[in-house]
């Protein structure tokens, strides 16, 4: 019993021990309930987005970009579809024999062949490889036909850029191509949607609108395990388009000038007299912006890196050159504007004109005789002008330069690659070459050689504001939301008013002081097309509808030698980079003027001869489509 | 004394099944059929090796644990020391020849299946020391020797288990030993002196940590401090609890562990699984049900006229619910990741098997409640 007594003792000392712990059992147990409670019940909301964060990725795809089109609404600057052909390297049995059967059908490289290789190594297995970014519709049959042997391959359709019209519009628009690394770090908002495979704009438009075209990355939502492989699509996101930018180009005229200065290195620039837009701006050569989408091949790129014409240079907007006879036009109004001569001013030209012991020639040898105004502008009389600059003096001459655009950018805000040129002045000379100005070059620059330099789109622009009754004009490529119509601009112009955009007010945008100067610097211009003996004569219209005043220029490149000047070389005869510049600025129609143009044939001899035949092409073509043109603007009228 | 002479008796077959705990059998069962369901979820909804493993352990150890409880608790009693000696020589044998994975040494190939000698330890060292308490006299039980005796009971296994090396094992064992010794009467302030000295040793303690049981410390503190690397396994297993809100994602609808976020989710993180798909409510269902079992164990045990089977289902049911509160502590953060399996629901032989052997035991005490150890 004693035994029994100790084991009862002992039981009563178990089970009030038993009752301390089950006591602190309970404590613990609700301890865990209460932190069950607040994981699951408190917490829930922010662990319930840890879960999603963790098993839902979002993939973007590249966004679409939007269309460019000109002022008729015909898309320069477009999409396409296009077949590429994926590998999902896991889905693969042996991925040595699928490429040999690939390199068979598609006529892949060695190193085509090695970089897949060399992907494959660096990606997941579930991450696709892209094997060609642009199948051929053969191709891409080719491989649909084989698709039961090709296990693992993906023909998949996209959209990429599209140029219908080659390179109609390449120095306008520029292109589209894979962008490298600092070009994606510069732009924040391509930095942001970025996805590889995705182009974006290298040169021109493209890249100056590039934030608006880009367009936003359609998202797609995967659920992924805890190796980042998709399981599940959860959802699709809609990208939305860029947007859609309309521009003052033509392309029937745009493509005209393409044609017209086929195998020549030259600019053709047509502008809207009074709006400023820009109708046409051709750059000759030019190149397929198409190549440049999928990687150009190096065979294409050298073809084009080395053509002596020089495909790659935007003649219109950076090509320098001489105005040559081109600038009289600015010589003769700021003279008369200075009252240095009237219309009654006559210089004897015998040929050539002495200076301090130096000779300066006339184009004519024989020498033109007595000329005015209206008969040096019209035969290009060289003597004529270098009297009237000596007269004017240069620094009063760049004044009324400056005033018509030369020596400024023109359409500076979308073109970086834009060239301001030059106009000198003394002050100019003085700071830049540190030398005094000589009376030499006042004159050689009234007949625009020697230190000044203009772009093409500069000529056009001067020529624009002597059409109009000399207004300044603020040339635009991009039709804008809220532009004047064509009549509005005329009316307001008439009044001497410019309507401005940003602080939608009139402005007096006159460069003139007397009206008159302006009507007798376009009625020499007249006469020099459409009289006999004017130097375009040959290229004139008697069509009013279409009659056109101009002036013509032919600017050198090269100092001729007293030995080359006797013997008068034919333009063949001469090696071609050593041929004179052809130049032609002119504005019509004369009665009711509308548009100017301005066409530079580099090398092209002289601009009687090539130049002006040209602008008889181009005028017909851009006189008729006026109407047209007129028709699609859909303005409100504003009341001046 | 005639009365205790027929309590002493055999008992016949009948009257056994009639005396089994059949709250305590239910409870097992529909844990064990919960167990199935969730490793079916573990397999990503289909019946693959995890699934029909679990399913053939159960079939054989949940009958196992009938055969256990038919034998008489007094032959548990008498054979308490050569099983704990028993386990020990699995111990020994296993720290020499045993199976090496991911740089510990726990396990011993039996063909049929591996054997994870320290799990049994945890049932054969409460077995061994209720039969030492069972025996000690009351008077004797604060003597020096006694405790020093009981002491090295506890510390022998866990030598070996520890240098396994597997220390979330070694503290359920250690645990599961200490109880005993409070439960046989073990002065209190020797467990507060303990404490104070262990608390005081801790620096030192930690000094003898694997470089990898210290960063699961480190981790535990802050699980933020490496995200991807150590600190993963406990934000994924709170991520997926706690999103599992009140009602869960549903069955087979855990993100978390079917797109593979959740480590071991076959094993240690079952619960997180659990917890992920049937939520708040049913986290709260499954701690009831262990409640229940444990509960049961409490009641046999004090209903139990031999201190023996007294002491074994105290020291079992504490067990048992030490093996829960380390494991929902673990994969709930509140206590550093020891690799500590969730009883019968965890995937894995060995501890399925301790724990039937056990829940055998205590029906054997149940139905020889009324036999009385010499």
């Amino acid at each position: 019993m004693i035994k029994s007594n100790s084991g009862i003792r002992k039981a009563d000392v178990i089970n009030r021990r038993m009752f301390i712990i089950g006591a602190a059992k309970i404590v613990v147990f609700a301890g865990i309930v209460a932190r069950l409670f607040s994981l699951q019940i408190n917490e829930n909301k922010k662990y319930l987005t840890l879960s999603d964060k963790n098993r839902i990725r979002e993939w973007k795809l590249p966004p679409t970009r939007g269309n460019i089109v000109d002022y008729f609404g015909n898309v320069i600057a477009g999409n396409l579809k296009v077949y590429q052909l994926h590998i999902i390297p896991e889905q693969v049995e042996n991925f040595n024999y699928l490429l040999l059967r690939l390199k068979n059908l598609l006529e892949l490289s060695d190193k085509k062949i090695k970089r897949i290789n060399k992907l494959k190594a660096e990606l997941k297995p579930w991450d696709s490889i892209i094997v060609s970014e642009n199948l051929s519709w053969s191709q891409f049959v080719k491989i649909n036909n084989y698709l039961y042997d090709l296990v693992g391959v993906k023909p998949v359709m996209t959209i990429s850029r599209n140029y219908p019209f080659n390179e109609t519009y390449t120095h306008v628009l520029g292109y589209v191509s894979q962008p490298n690394e600092q070009e994606i770090l510069e732009n924040e908002v391509v930095q942001e949607r970025f996805v590889p495979g995705m182009k974006i704009g290298k040169l021109g438009l493209e890249k100056r609108l590039e934030n608006h075209l880009i367009g936003t990355n359609a998202i797609q939502r995967y659920e992924v395990n805890a190796y980042g492989k998709r399981i599940n699509q959860l959802e699709h996101q809609k990208g939305e388009q860029g947007l859609k930018i309309r521009l003052t180009v033509d392309t029937e005229i745009q493509k005209a000038c393409g044609e017209l200065l086929k195998g020549k290195a030259g600019s053709i620039s047509v502008m809207d007299i009074y709006t400023g837009d820009i109708i046409a701006m051709y750059s000759s050569p030019s190149y397929n912006p198409n190549l440049f989408l999928f990687g150009i091949s190096q065979d294409e790129w050298q073809l084009i890196r080395n053509n002596p014409l020089k495909p790659l240079v935007n003649k219109t907007l950076s090509g320098l050159y001489s105005p040559g006879s081109t600038i009289k036009p600015i010589v003769a109004l700021s003279a008369l504007e200075n009252n240095v001569i009237d219309t009654k001013f006559k210089v004897k030209c015998t040929g050539k004109m002495e200076l301090y012991g130096q000779t300066f020639h006339c184009w004519k040898e024989k020498g033109h005789g007595w000329v005015s105004l209206k008969n040096a502008m019209k035969q290009s009389c060289d003597t004529y002008f270098y009297e009237v600059a000596r007269l004017l003096g240069v620094d009063r001459l760049n004044n009324t330069a400056e005033k018509f655009g030369l020596g400024k950018k023109v359409l500076g805000e979308y073109f970086n690659i834009e060239k301001k040129g030059l106009f000198p002045n003394t002050k100019w000379k003085k700071n830049n070459l540190g030398k005094g100005w000589v009376l030499g070059e006042t004159l050689i620059t009234g007949i625009g050689q020697g230190y000044i330099q203009s772009t093409p789109l500069q000529l056009c622009m001067m020529t624009a504001q002597i059409a109009n009754g000399g207004y300044s004009i603020k040339p635009k490529i991009i039709v804008d939301n809220n532009p004047l119509s064509f009549e509005d601009a005329k009316q307001a112009m008439e009044k001497g008013l410019l309507y401005d955009k940003e602080t939608k007010s009139f402005k007096d945008k006159k460069l003139f002081k007397d009206k008159k100067n302006i009507k007798i610097v376009q009625e020499a211009m007249f006469s020099s097309t459409n009289e006999r003996f004017g130097t375009s004569y040959r290229s004139r219209i008697d069509d009013p509808r279409y009659q056109f005043a101009g002036k013509t220029g032919t600017a050198q490149v090269k100092r001729i030698s007293k030995r080359e000047r006797e013997l008068d070389l034919e333009l063949e005869q001469i090696p071609y980079k050593d041929r004179d510049h052809a130049l032609y600025v002119a504005y019509g129609p004369y009665i009711n003027p509308r548009y100017a143009l301005s066409i530079i044939v580099e090398h092209g001899g002289s601009g009687s001869k090539t130049a002006a035949p040209i602008a008889k092409k181009l005028f017909k073509l851009i006189i008729d489509r006026h109407e047209l043109r007129n028709k699609q603007s859909n303005f409100e009228r504003i009341t001046i | 004394m005639f009365q205790h002479d027929r309590l002493n008796n055999e008992i016949t077959f009948l009257q056994k099944i009639k005396n089994l705990d059949y709250i305590l059998i239910i409870s097992v069962a529909l844990l064990s059929i919960i167990s199935l369901f969730v490793m079916y979820s573990t397999d990503g909804g289909e019946i693959l090796f995890h699934t029909k493993n679990h399913f053939v352990k159960l079939s054989v150890f949940f009958p196992l644990m009938f055969l256990v409880a038919f034998f008489n608790i007094k032959f548990w009693h008498n054979f308490s020391y050569i099983i704990f000696l028993l386990v020990i020589l699995l111990l020994i044998w296993v720290s020499f020849f045993g199976i090496k994975s991911s740089g510990s040494q726990r396990w011993m190939d039996l063909y049929l299946f591996v054997l994870q000698p320290s799990e049994l330890m945890k049932v054969a060292i409460i077995m061994c020391l209720a039969k030492y308490y069972h025996r000690l006299k009351i008077e004797n039980v604060n003597s020096f020797t006694s405790i020093m005796i009981a002491l090295s009971i506890i510390s022998i296994p866990i030598i070996f288990v520890i240098s396994q090396p597997d220390l979330g094992t070694s503290i359920l064992i250690a645990s599961s030993g200490l109880i005993i010794l409070w439960l046989g009467g073990v002065k209190v302030k020797y467990f507060i002196y303990s404490f104070v000295t262990f608390l005081i040793s801790l620096p030192f303690i930690i000094s003898f940590l694997k470089p990898y049981q210290k960063l699961r410390i480190l981790t535990f503190l802050d699980p933020d401090r490496d995200p991807l690397g150590a600190g993963y396994q406990i934000i994924q297993s709170k991520i997926a609890i706690g999103s599992g809100g009140f009602e869960g994602k549903g069955f087979l609808k855990g993100t978390q562990s079917y797109l593979d976020f959740l480590p071991e989710k076959h094993t240690d993180f079952i619960f997180t699984l659990f917890s992920e798909e049937f939520g708040f409510i049913g986290s709260i269902a499954l701690l009831i049900l262990y409640s229940i079992i444990i509960f049961r164990i409490i009641r046999i045990g004090s209903i139990s006229r031999s201190n023996f089977a007294r002491l074994f289902c105290f020291g079992y049911a504490f067990a048992i619910f030490i093996y829960i509160v380390v494991n929902l502590s673990m994969v709930l953060g509140l206590l550093p990741i020891v690799g500590s399996p969730l009883p019968i629901m965890s995937y894995g032989g060995s501890s399925m098997l301790s724990t039937m052997i056990g829940f055998g035991i205590v029906l054997s005490a149940k139905i020889n409640h009324k036999q009385m150890i010499a």
